[in-house]
């Protein structure tokens, strides 16, 4: 415990100690109405024996052991059942807040780090004060049903535990408020990547404006350190409801809210996929509305993004596919670029085949869930807005087919 | 004498066939049946909440459950929310200050009998109008059923082009009705405490019940009024032609996020403060001692009241305010845990030094007094925006409000039900049955929401009907939902001591706690007109003065 916050508990321990005395003392204090200390010295408290609070005292002993076992028993039985099930986070694909992999989600975590300890020890001192006056301060056979000291209050006291309390918000707010202004306010450096978000009913479209690429689900960011940052700013905008777009290894959660444009940022320092999803409740399907952040080495990162920045793949031996997608509604919806499809309601299909998922993360993109997908994406996803496309089996596998050249 | 005209008469009352009994309670104005109906009308709301509880914990159990579609997951979380807040703990609450506050304050009836009934009525109605939407709303994608806009129902999805059919308009009726009920019982109570309080009764001698009920029905008024404002906007919106939430055209989100928060931040305060002021009377009598720092909990309550009005956006930290913004509600949320401090500091200074006895209704005040401490420092941290950013919108805040909720209103209210049944029947709730309720629920709710913290911690956004496995959040939600159906169980145990006790407990008599104030020193369940003659006090201990005549309060106030 900060000797800075133990001591001013401490002292109010001692005053109010000292100007509630417990049961040993015969002296008692109260506010009259001129607000002024007199002493008070109850009736019923004269007659207490030496003898009997020598009993007393033995049998609270006990019963303290009693209570105070009980309660330690069942603490480490939580403490130890939340212990096994701690989850593994180095095992990769966590999403524990306090894992931080980019300087946003860092500082959050050692801000919550503070605030953590600065609220343990207030409920310890606290709890230790109610434990102790409920174990010490109950009931028994021995007081023979009399009143205890009547006390009203004392304004000593009151001041302690509201200045106190007062003193210790004052800390917590300058601390929180160095990190609100530290990743709000960061300014955006020359060299970051700007991408546009926008949130869909139920997935996740990322446009890179200077970069001319449009895709879904699986965001790609170049990894920063700390020398050479290269961050990434997010413009955050909704087609239709709010939604939120939390990774909580990278930052904290932004909402996406139609007509209100926002903005984060983060800089991971570690390569990797880190999972995050909508955080905004936004319908029927917010479960499945996952989403992946890929955080690529530089040059990972610009062959993805030349990759990307091509037309999409023409394959002569899918043209049946090609047909039945551009004859039926799926043009309407997705687009493939180099090629009349251009639909904006579902996403960019240019490149499907280089995403690990598909339908936001709720499957992955293997044939059997593509063809699956196209079918009935209710199976996949109730609710979802893409609707099943009732194709004849042989159109549907041609359709596969063609999707899975679109790399 | 007066009052033995008045015993025979009621001795008559009984013997009518229950059809008149029944229109009777239909029709009445009195105080006390209506904040019997209240209570009763929440019961049965808890009862339906609860289950809605239990298919949602089911659904979670583990990873790629079925046992619900996505649709019905969705509407079982916004029935169980608006159900939980607007048709339990309002109306619970409402019901314990209108039976509770004429008594302590030595009045008749309430200030308006007719507006309490027709408030309770108007209540009751939004309740009803608020299931009805099973049978006549028509929901999304023409499912015809409940309301699935969660129960802050944010714009634009309770816009029509996302929430088609009318289940959303049964939730906003529901709550435009009730809303209204809300204020016209608020405006009773206020004028009641004003206008109706005995001799003696100076504002500063009231009991704490009063003047945190005061407060109170002060909040409902600001908060309920916007609620209802907005309600009217959504409806302008939805059935006028009006734009403005509808974002497609030019509507803005964030004005519902406002409205919405304004009301629903003091909404918090409105639910919490009625269980300060159960703890308030409950605490000194079971202590032995009276409350310490009387003025010192007026002052807080009162500042409570003021810094929560001015607190709402802490629900917003996420929609990208300015810094400064979250700066300021940063400090108006951290600032109002000092009062909420200084409170809990009271009620333990209070148990200091007396002769604790641990009945029913204590176990359940300490209960309340260990987990809000936890509540509230939570709330401390989220006040944290940074932190927020994180925790808001995961499990971490669904543990957070039912730990105020459940392990703060509820155990309050545990507490308040063994405490007053006694007065309100006429029969005492049973000891043992009770302590199997308190330490079932108890077990049930530390299992629940202690564990229900983590989930959030890992990643775990709240109001999905379910997750991909290997997250870790399996194992957790197991166990979430194993204390869930041990909570139940605890409540099925209370229903069961609520009615074995009204045919079968001890006679109460007057005054089975040996307490202070007014509405014991009359008989239980006292005569419709409450006080045979208007009682005078001269102390905030009435009776205290009366049992010990050679030490009265009155000498040191």
């Amino acid at each position: 415990m900060g000797s800075t916050l133990t001591n001013p508990f401490g002292t109010a321990l001692a005053l109010f100690r000292s100007k509630l005395g417990g049961n040993s003392r015969a002296v008692f204090w109260c506010l009259n109405h001129d607000k002024k200390l007199v002493e008070r010295c109850p009736p019923s408290q004269k007659r207490l024996k030496s003898n009997g609070k020598r009993q007393m005292l033995a049998r609270r002993t006990k019963s303290t052991l009693r209570g105070g076992w009980r309660i330690a028993l069942l603490w480490s039985a939580s403490a130890s059942a939340l212990w096994a099930l701690k989850p593994d986070s180095a095992s990769g694909r966590g999403t524990n807040i306090f894992s931080p992999a980019s300087t946003p989600a860092k500082s959050i975590s050692d801000l919550s780090a503070f605030v953590l300890v600065i609220t343990g020890i207030i409920f310890l001192v606290v709890f230790a004060l109610l434990f102790y006056s409920v174990v010490r301060f109950r009931a028994r056979a021995s007081d023979g049903g009399r009143e205890p000291a009547q006390v009203y209050g004392s304004m000593q006291i009151e001041l302690a535990w509201t200045i106190i309390p007062i003193l210790i918000v004052v800390v917590l707010f300058l601390a929180t408020a160095r990190v609100i202004h530290a990743i709000q306010d960061a300014p955006e450096p020359p060299g970051a990547l700007d991408v546009i978000v926008i949130g869909h009913q139920y997935w996740w479209e990322f446009r890179y404006p200077k970069l001319g690429i449009v895709t879904a689900n699986e965001l790609h960011i170049p990894v920063s350190d700390l020398d050479h940052s290269t961050p990434t700013f997010l413009r955050l905008l909704s087609a239709d409801t709010d939604h939120s777009f939390w990774v909580p290894e990278l930052a904290g959660k932004t909402d996406l809210i139609p007509n209100h444009p926002n903005r984060m940022w983060m800089d991971p320092q570690r390569e990797g996929v880190f999972l995050g999803q909508c955080a905004q409740y936004c319908g029927t399907q917010h479960a499945k509305m996952l989403l992946r952040v890929s955080v690529d080495r530089a040059e990972d990162f610009s062959a993805w993004v030349r990759a990307q920045q091509k037309p999409a793949v023409e394959d002569p031996s899918a043209i049946a596919g090609r047909r039945v997608f551009e004859q039926n509604a799926c043009m309407n919806c997705h687009a493939v670029g180099g090629t009349p499809a251009d639909g904006r309601f579902g996403p960019d299909l240019t490149h499907l085949m280089s995403r690990a998922t598909i339908a936001a993360g709720a499957a992955e993109n293997t044939h059997d869930n593509l063809r699956l997908w196209i079918q009935n994406p209710s199976a996949i996803k109730p609710g979802s807005l893409m609707p099943a496309m009732k194709l004849s089996d042989a159109d549907l596998d041609a359709v596969v087919s063609y999707m899975e050249t679109l790399r | 004498m007066s009052s033995n005209v008045i015993t025979a008469s009621v001795g008559q009352t009984e013997a009518r066939p229950w059809v008149d009994e029944l229109h009777q309670w239909l029709t009445t104005v009195d105080h006390k049946r209506l904040g019997i109906l209240y209570i009763l009308s929440a019961l049965l709301f808890l009862m339906i909440g609860g289950v809605e509880a239990l298919i949602i914990r089911i659904q979670l159990m583990h990873s790629h459950n079925n046992f619900v579609s996505p649709e019905v997951f969705n509407r079982m979380f916004t029935m169980h929310g608006t159900t939980m807040i607007f048709f339990v703990a309002m109306p619970v609450l409402f019901g314990f200050a209108n039976y509770l506050v004429p008594l302590m304050i030595g009045a008749r009836d309430m200030a308006f009998p007719r507006l309490n009934a027709f408030s309770f009525w108007l209540s009751f109605l939004g309740g009803l109008l608020l299931y009805f939407s099973f049978l006549g709303g028509s929901g999304l994608y023409g499912a015809g059923n409940a309301p699935d806009v969660g129960w802050w129902s944010y714009a634009p999805l309770g816009a029509r082009a996302f929430s088609p059919g009318h289940s959303s308009d049964y939730w906003t009726l529901a709550l435009l009705v009730s809303g209204f009920g809300s204020i016209g019982t608020a405006i009773n109570i206020i004028a009641t405490i004003l206008c109706l309080r005995c001799p003696g009764m100076k504002i500063n001698r009231m009991p704490l019940l009063v003047w945190m009920n005061l407060v109170m029905a002060g909040m409902v008024l600001l908060a309920i009024t916007p609620l209802s404002a907005a309600q009217i906007m959504l409806l302008i919106d939805r059935y006028l032609g009006g734009h403005f939430f509808d974002t497609q055209a030019g509507g803005s989100a964030v004005l519902w996020m406002h409205f919405f928060w304004i009301f629903g931040h003091p909404e918090v305060y409105v639910l919490i403060i009625p269980c300060f002021a159960f703890m308030s009377e409950i605490i000194p009598v079971f202590s032995r001692k009276p409350i310490f720092g009387y003025p010192v909990m007026v002052a807080a309550t009162v500042c409570i009241g003021f810094v929560s009005m001015s607190v709402w956006a802490h629900h917003m930290f996420t929609i990208g305010m300015n810094s400064y913004a979250n700066s300021f509600f940063t400090l108006t949320t951290m600032a109002v845990g000092v009062p909420t401090g200084i409170k809990i500091f009271n009620w333990i200074g209070t148990m200091w030094g007396g002769r604790i006895q641990l009945k029913t209704p204590m176990l359940f005040s300490i209960g309340f007094l260990f987990q809000f401490l936890i509540a509230g420092l939570t709330g401390i941290m989220m006040a944290a925006s940074p932190f927020d950013w994180q925790l808001s919108l995961s499990y971490f805040v669904v543990a957070h409000f039912h730990y105020v909720i459940v392990g703060g209103i509820l155990f309050a209210l545990f507490a308040a039900f063994y405490y007053w049944y006694p007065k309100m029947t006429g029969r005492m709730l049973s000891e043992r049955l009770g302590k199997w309720h308190f330490w079932l629920f108890l077990i049930g709710f530390h299992l629940t929401f202690d564990v229900m913290h983590i989930p959030g911690i890992l990643g775990m956004p709240r109001r999905i009907y379910t997750y991909e496995p290997g997250r870790g959040w399996d194992t957790l939600n197991f166990i979430i939902s194993i204390g869930a159906f041990i909570q139940a169980l605890a409540i099925l145990v209370f229903v069961a001591n609520l009615v074995i006790s009204y045919f079968k407990g001890a006679r109460a008599g007057n005054d089975p706690w040996d307490a202070w104030t007014l509405e014991w020193s009359i008989s239980s369940p006292p005569p419709a007109y409450n006080f045979a003659t208007v009682p005078a006090v001269a102390s905030r201990r009435p009776l205290w003065d009366l049992k010990h005549p050679e030490d009265p309060d009155s000498r040191y106030e």
